[in-house]
Parts: structure tokens; C-alpha cells; sequence
């Protein structure tokens, strides 16, 4: 291989990806789907940005992985990759135009060929395709180009306008809710019925740009004059954002309408699935794949014990509330018991045997007497607190926030404890633990009991806040949720856990369009963030250090014999 | 009387039979090694001691008391520490962190104090990284933060596998100070190791183990001087 030819190596191999990665996209009708809904309204249709992003991600990479750091190779790259890209797509819309694709590929339709060609048919929109590409390429080779200020500014205004797009549902409808001339005005000027207007996100950029610069031109002074203050001080500082975290938290739901507020309710019964797996994978380091079988045990104890089918106990939520927690620790240390002695893969499916396991027994005709069978548990009675009927989401809220504070209290709590430390150290390694004088049965049973106990809780409140259960609610997938949850979010990290859940469950409850396509999207952002921040979106601090300190301590070392 | 005594101790692993009637006693205040070859039996004789193996056949003593009835975590309790082979620092906690789990067991906060400060006297080098992780530190730094994480238990008796195993010769030599140094402080240490030649020199008597038999034991000075030990052993 000569050398300009590994020069120009990059830009190809990677547009390529970057176009098999749109194709992709496209055959599994992302891009048709997400089209209907607008980022900038009348301009900008969502299933194009995300095409338009990958393209220019991929520019990006390869103007960075050019082996010699000259700017006009590295942007020379970048708009390669970014032409190679738009011409597989060419290629791909130039035989989907001669030859009937839709017989292998369902989704490979006309629309699909106009969206990608700017709605112009013939030569003009492939060259219209490229032209785009090239487009790309040149402005993520501008990026590289740029110094680093410029260049953050640039991501981060794009990345806002985006964000304001895709969470039109979650703005529009608390603006809307106050119902005062400031906020039907703003609402007015931002947003359209489907997307921002293109005034709107043009006022976005501008408004973040200055923010952004104040915020770097003061963000040393602000951050010297925080630490010179006095501890006390800074306590207080501590303490006022807490307090107004609080208040933001309890007021939530009143701005929120009905729907969004439900979203929450889902969220926030995810932060404790999330919050109780957090100890058994996270402090622990038990990976445990049948996550859901404690959920499920939660809501079904609650159904059997309030519900006036079946047995008709007819005990109100809150005396059926801690026998449910009690019946998952105990079948957390039921699970626990067997599995003591296995570690890594064994463990994941071993505790992925024990959650279909349970689903299965609750949707077994053998078991129908008690358990309901397919047809589930109804009219279980929403929580009466106090004489208050919790009905609305906004009502079942409350309930939650005050579980996720417990929770958050408990880990907290644990995590500096003993039994934390029992936890750390037989994480890393179980044989040492017991040499320190561990007990490593007990540890473990404690590890599951506890994240069972989590789990059953948001069980219990799941199952009161629908009313009703049925097997078919506690598949694996949940499971898999809250690994993922765990994992994007940041192992160990309880902050990491919230954004997580928001992210992985209210996020695709905002955009519908995503249902289809969640598991994908699950899969894409794990690979993802394996690849850019293994240690997750709001790392706990330890982790953070193992993963990206590692040169710099590494350097230290070897610098002293 | 013994400190610690291994009565015709036989041990398994599923069919493969190990220890076969090994009988080895360590007095107070001694340092006893154990050497011999790859498979010999030395780190499975630890095993036994720290209760992660059981014996199939004999009985292990500490003081008098047998230790059959124990739990592996609750002989730590009684004074039975173990550096493990691979020294087998918690590489992702901080050298601070890894010295308080060593002290686990114990509920004196005052003497775990002591013992830190105890431990930062004998290996500065520790000190100056208490709030680095154990995983960045080099291969000596790692085998003296094991042996301060064993010696934070406060062990009657420390067990020590192989501390001489994959460092540099001038760390070597280092190690063996610490573990003399140990000594002259009273505590009583069972040493398992193949370097032979430092491993005599620095105890006061020595068994030689070989396919899961005691085959010598005698005065560490004498069994340096043993033609089969030399030959075997130390490749004179």
C-alpha cells in the first residue's frame, strides 16, 4: 500500500460504516418512521437528523484518526468519509429505483427514497444526496479544524436544538399549562405543533451561545471564588440546592399535565428497580438477570392481599405493603442460596432461569387457583392515604418519590456501612474477602435480600398504581432494562441510576415512534457507550478513576523505581 | 507448646488426593518454610490452614484448639492471616482502603489507628500513596500493602504464599527484610516459597514437601546444607 493511499485509508473505511450504518437505519425504517416527526418544523424531519448525525460522527471520527495531524488532510478526510457515505446511499437509491427491493426489504419504499433525496426525483436528487454528504463531511472536517472552544460551542448549540426538538412533548405542554401571555408567547415563538420553529431554534443557538461564553469567560472565577469560601459556607451551598431540588421534586406533578406525569411514575418506578440492582450488581458485583421475578413477587403479594379476587383478604395497601418487601427478601435469599457458590456468566443464568421461572408459575393453569393464570389479578385498590384516595399519577407520584428517598437513603447508608465494604471487597475478590474475615454467605444473601427487597417495593407500587397484574408484565425485558439502566447510568453511581432511568424509560414513553425500535436503541447505546464512556453517564467517582486515570497514575509509577 | 500444629493432615480435591499425612508444627515466635516444587502441596497446605480447604483425614491446632469446627472467615478471628499467593491486592480500591478491609474483623478503632501508623512507619512508600489504587502500584508496593493488609488483623500467626514470586531480585531481597523484620517484632510466620535459598536462610527450620508428603524436616541451617536440598532445591 502506498502512502497517499493509507492517507486516504480512513475516510473510506469509516464514511463506509457511517453508510452502512444509515443503510441500516433506513432498511429498518428508522429514518420513514422518525420522518413524520420535525425537529424544525417544515425543514427538518427527525428521521433525517439522526442520518445526518451518523454521517457527520462518522466525518468526524475519521478526520481524527488521520495518522498524520495536518488540518487539510484531516478535513480533506472528513469530507471523503462524508462523500463515501452519501454514495453508498446513492448507490442504494439509484437500484431501489430500478429494481423492486420491497420484496427483501419491507421498509424500502418511494418515501423512503424521497426522504433521502430531498423530495426531487431523477439525477438531481442523487446529486442533491451527495451533495449533503459532502456537506457533512466538510462541516465535521471544519470541527476538527477548529480550535477547541469553537468546536465545543458548535457540538453542544447543535446538540441543544436537538434536544429541544425531540422533547417538544415534555416543554410545550408545561408551558401550556400556566397559561400566562410570557409562556403562551414563548410557546408561540418556539414551537409549532410538530417541531421548533426555525425562528425558534435559531433564538436557541443564539441563547445558548451566550450562555455558554459567560459561562466559560466566569466559570474558573466562579469555581476559585466556591472553594475559597468556608467550609460552612459551603455546606450551606450544599444544602440551599438540595432544598430546591426538593421543592422542584414536590411541586413537580402540578406542572406536569396527567401524561407527563405518568411518564414519571414509570421513570420513577424504574429509579427503584434501578436503586435496588444498583446493590447487587453495583456494590456487589452479583450480575443478576432475573431481576424481575422480585418485581413481580412484590405486585403479585399486593394483588392476592387486596384484591377482592381470589382469596379476598381485603387488607388496605399499606399493611400489604411490608409483607410484599418482607416476601422478596425472602425469596431473594431463596435464590441466593443455590446460586452461593457461582460467579460471573454462571450467576447471569442461573438468576435468568429463576425470573422466567417465576413467570412461568404465575402463568401456569396448575397455579390458576391461586395466582389467576393469564388472566391475571384485578380491581386491586388504589392506596388510601390518610382518608386521600390515590388515584391520578400524580397522586401515585408522591408515593413513589417518597420510596425512591428511602431507597436513596438506605444505599447511601450502606454503601459507607460494613456491609458496604464487605460488598466492595468481595467484588473485587471473593477468596481475599474471605481471608480478611468475611463472611461470604451472609454478604451474599444480604446483597440479594436487600436489592430483592428494592425490587418488591416497586413491585408493590406497580401493581397498585395499574390496578391489575398479569404474567405478561414481568418478562425478561424488564430485566434487561434495569441492567441497562444500571450500566448506561454508571455502575455504583446513585445519581447515574436517575438519569439512566430518564433516559432509557422516559425518553422513549416522550417519543413514541421509538417503541419499535427500543431494543435496537438499547443495544446501539451500550455498544456505544461501551466505546466512549464505559464507565457510564454520571459515573461513580471510583470508576471513573480506574477507567480514564489509568495513564496518568501509570505514568507516576513507572517514573519511580 | 506448638502455636500451631498440623496432625497427620490428609486433603482432596474431588479424587486427586493432595495432602497425604502431612504433619508440620510451627512454635511461637518461629519462622517455619515450607518448601518444595510446582504441585508440591505447599499452597494446598495453607489452604487447609486458613479453613478454604477442609481436610478429608487429621486435624489442624492452634494454641490447643482445633480449628475443625471453624468457618474459613472465622479463623481470620482467631489469628490465622493469610498473604495470598499473587499478592492479590483489591486493585480497584485505594492502598487506604484495602489496609481498613484487612482489619475487617476487628472492632478497636484505636488499635486499627495504631496498626496504620505502624504499618506506614515499616513501609513509607505506602504512606505517601494511601490514596492511590492498589492496582497502579507497582509489583513490590503491592506485595508490601498485602502484607499490611494482613498485618492489620493483628495475626498471631501470619501465613505468607509466595511474597517472593514474580518480583525483581533487589525486591526480592526486600521482601525477605520486611518478613525478618516481622519477626524480630514477635510475630510467628509459616512461609511458603520456592526460592529456596532465601527462604532457609531467613527461617529458623524447614520442611520439604513433595508430592503431597513430607519427605525432610529439620533446622533451616541444616537442610541448607543437605545435598538432596541443594540439588534439588537450589540447582547446586
Amino acid at each position: 500500500m502506498t502512502k497517499a493511499q493509507s492517507l486516504w485509508n480512513h475516510g473510506v473505511k469509516i464514511g463506509a460504516i457511517g453508510g452502512v450504518s444509515v443503510l441500516v437505519i433506513c432498511l429498518i425504517g428508522m429514518v420513514e418512521s422518525f420522518g413524520k416527526r420535525f425537529i424544525i418544523a417544515g425543514y427538518l424531519p427527525m428521521g433525517v437528523t439522526i442520518a445526518l448525525i451518523i454521517s457527520m460522527f462518522a466525518a468526524f471520527i475519521a478526520a481524527k484518526k488521520t495518522p498524520i495531524p495536518e488540518k487539510s488532510i484531516q478535513f480533506a478526510n472528513a469530507v471523503m468519509s462524508g462523500f463515501v457515505t452519501s454514495g453508498l446511499l446513492a448507490i442504494f437509491v439509484i437500484i431501489g429505483r430500478s429494481i423492486k427491493l420491497r420484496v427483501v426489504f419491507v421498509e424500502a419504499s418511494p418515501v423512503l427514497y424521497n426522504i433521502l433525496t430531498g423530495g426531487i426525483s431523477g439525477a438531481g436528487g442523487i446529486f442533491i444526496l451527495l451533495f449533503a454528504g459532502l456537506l457533512c463531511g466538510a462541516f465535521s472536517g471544519l470541527l476538527i479544524v477548529l480550535t477547541d472552544l469553537p468546536r465545543k460551542l458548535i457540538i453542544n448549540a447543535i446538540a441543544t436544538v436537538f434536544a429541544l426538538g425531540l422533547l417538544q412533548e415534555l416543554i410545550l405542554p408545561i408551558l401550556n399549562s400556566w397559561d400566562l401571555g410570557v409562556t403562551n408567547y414563548l410557546a408561540g415563538l418556539f414551537y409549532t405543533l410538530n417541531g421548533l420553529t426555525p425562528i425558534g431554534a435559531i433564538l436557541a443557538v443564539i441563547i445558548f451561545c451566550i450562555l455558554y461564553l459567560l459561562w466559560h469567560a466566569n466559570q474558573n472565577t466562579i469555581k476559585t471564588k466556591y472553594s475559597n469560601l468556608p467550609k460552612a459556607t459551603q455546606k450551606k451551598t450544599k444544602y440551599f440546592g438540595l432544598l430546591i431540588l426538593a421543592i422542584i421534586l414536590i411541586f413537580l406533578p402540578q406542572f406536569l399535565g396527567l401524561f407527563l406525569s405518568e411518564v414519571l411514575t414509570i421513570v420513577g418506578l424504574y429509579v427503584l428497580l434501578g436503586l435496588g440492582l444498583n446493590i447487587v450488581v453495583g456494590y456487589a458485583g452479583l450480575l443478576d438477570l432475573g431481576y424481575v421475578a422480585f418485581f413481580a413477587i412484590g405486585s403479585y403479594v399486593v394483588a392476592l392481599l387486596t384484591s377482592p379476587q381470589i382469596f379476598d383478604i381485603g387488607l388496605n395497601f399499606w399493611q400489604a405493603l411490608p409483607i410484599a418487601v418482607i416476601c422478596g427478601i425472602l425469596a431473594g435469599v431463596m435464590l441466593g442460596i443455590p446460586v452461593l457458590k457461582m460467579r460471573g456468566d454462571y450467576l447471569a443464568i442461573a438468576t435468568l432461569g429463576f425470573g422466567e421461572i417465576i413467570r412461568i408459575l404465575v402463568l401456569s393453569d396448575f397455579l390458576k387457583p391461586w395466582l389467576g393464570g393469564a388472566q391475571g389479578i384485578g380491581s386491586i385498590p388504589n392506596p388510601n392515604f390518610m382518608g386521600f384516595l390515590m388515584v391520578k399519577p400524580q397522586h401515585i407520584y408522591y408515593l413513589i418519590l417518597a420510596g425512591c428517598i428511602l431507597v436513596v437513603f438506605i444505599s447511601l447508608r450502606l454503601k459507607n456501612s460494613r456491609l458496604g465494604r464487605a460488598w466492595m471487597a468481595m467484588r473485587e475478590d471473593e477468596d481475599v474477602a474471605q481471608a480478611m474475615g468475611i463472611n461470604l454467605v451472609a454478604t451474599k444473601l444480604l446483597a440479594f435480600a436487600t436489592g430483592a427487597g428494592f425490587s418488591a417495593l416497586s413491585g408493590a407500587i406497580f401493581a397498585s398504581k395499574i390496578g391489575s397484574v398479569y404474567p405478561h408484565s414481568f418478562n425478561v425485558f424488564i430485566s434487561i432494562n434495569v441492567v441497562c439502566i444500571v450500566i448506561i447510568g454508571g455502575i455504583g453511581s446513585l445519581p447515574g441510576i436517575v438519569v439512566g432511568a430518564a433516559a432509557l424509560m422516559g425518553l422513549p414513553e416522550l417519543l413514541r415512534e421509538f417503541a419499535d425500535y427500543r431494543m435496537f436503541v438499547y443495544g446501539v447505546a451500550l455498544v456505544i457507550m461501551m466505546l466512549l464512556r464505559p464507565e457510564g453517564l454520571l459515573p461513580e467517582v471510583r470508576h471513573k478513576i480506574e477507567l480514564h486515570d489509568e495513564t496518568e497514575t501509570g505514568t507516576q509509577t513507572a517514573a519511580q523505581p | 507448646m506448638a502455636m500451631l500444629e498440623l496432625r497427620n493432615v490428609h486433603a482432596h480435591y474431588g479424587k486427586i488426593h493432595a495432602l497425604k499425612d502431612i504433619s508440620i508444627t510451627v512454635n511461637k515466635g518461629e519462622i517455619v518454610t515450607l518448601i518444595g516444587g510446582n504441585g508440591a502441596g505447599k499452597s494446598t497446605t495453607l489452604k487447609t490452614i486458613s479453613g478454604t480447604l477442609r481436610p478429608s483425614e487429621g486435624k489442624i491446632f492452634l494454641n490447643g484448639e482445633d480449628l475443625g469446627k471453624y468457618p474459613a472467615h472465622e479463623i481470620v478471628t482467631k489469628g490465622i492471616v493469610q498473604v495470598p499467593e499473587g499478592r492479590r491486592v483489591f486493585g480497584q480500591l485505594t492502598v487506604m482502603e484495602n489496609l481498613d478491609l484487612g482489619a475487617f474483623t476487628s472492632k478497636d478503632k484505636k488499635r486499627d489507628a495504631n496498626n496504620i501508623e505502624k504499618i506506614f512507619q515499616m513501609f513509607p512508600r505506602l504512606a505517601e500513596r494511601s490514596k492511590q489504587l492498589a492496582g497502579t502500584l507497582s509489583g513490590g508496593e503491592q506485595q508490601m500493602l498485602a502484607m499490611g493488609r494482613a498485618l492489620m488483623a493483628d495475626p498471631k500467626i501470619l501465613l505468607l504464599d509466595e511474597p517472593s514470586m514474580g518480583l525483581a531480585p533487589v525486591l526480592v531481597d526486600s521482601v525477605f527484610d520486611t518478613i525478618k523484620t516481622l519477626h524480630a517484632q514477635g510475630v510467628t510466620i509459616l512461609l511458603v516459597e520456592q526460592n529456596a535459598r532465601m527462604a532457609l536462610k531467613t527461617a529458623s527450620r524447614g520442611y520439604v514437601i513433595q508430592t503431597g508428603k513430607v519427605i525432610l524436616e529439620d533446622d533451616a541451617k541444616k537442610l541448607l546444607e543437605n545435598e538432596m536440598v541443594k540439588k534439588a532445591y537450589m540447582g547446586d
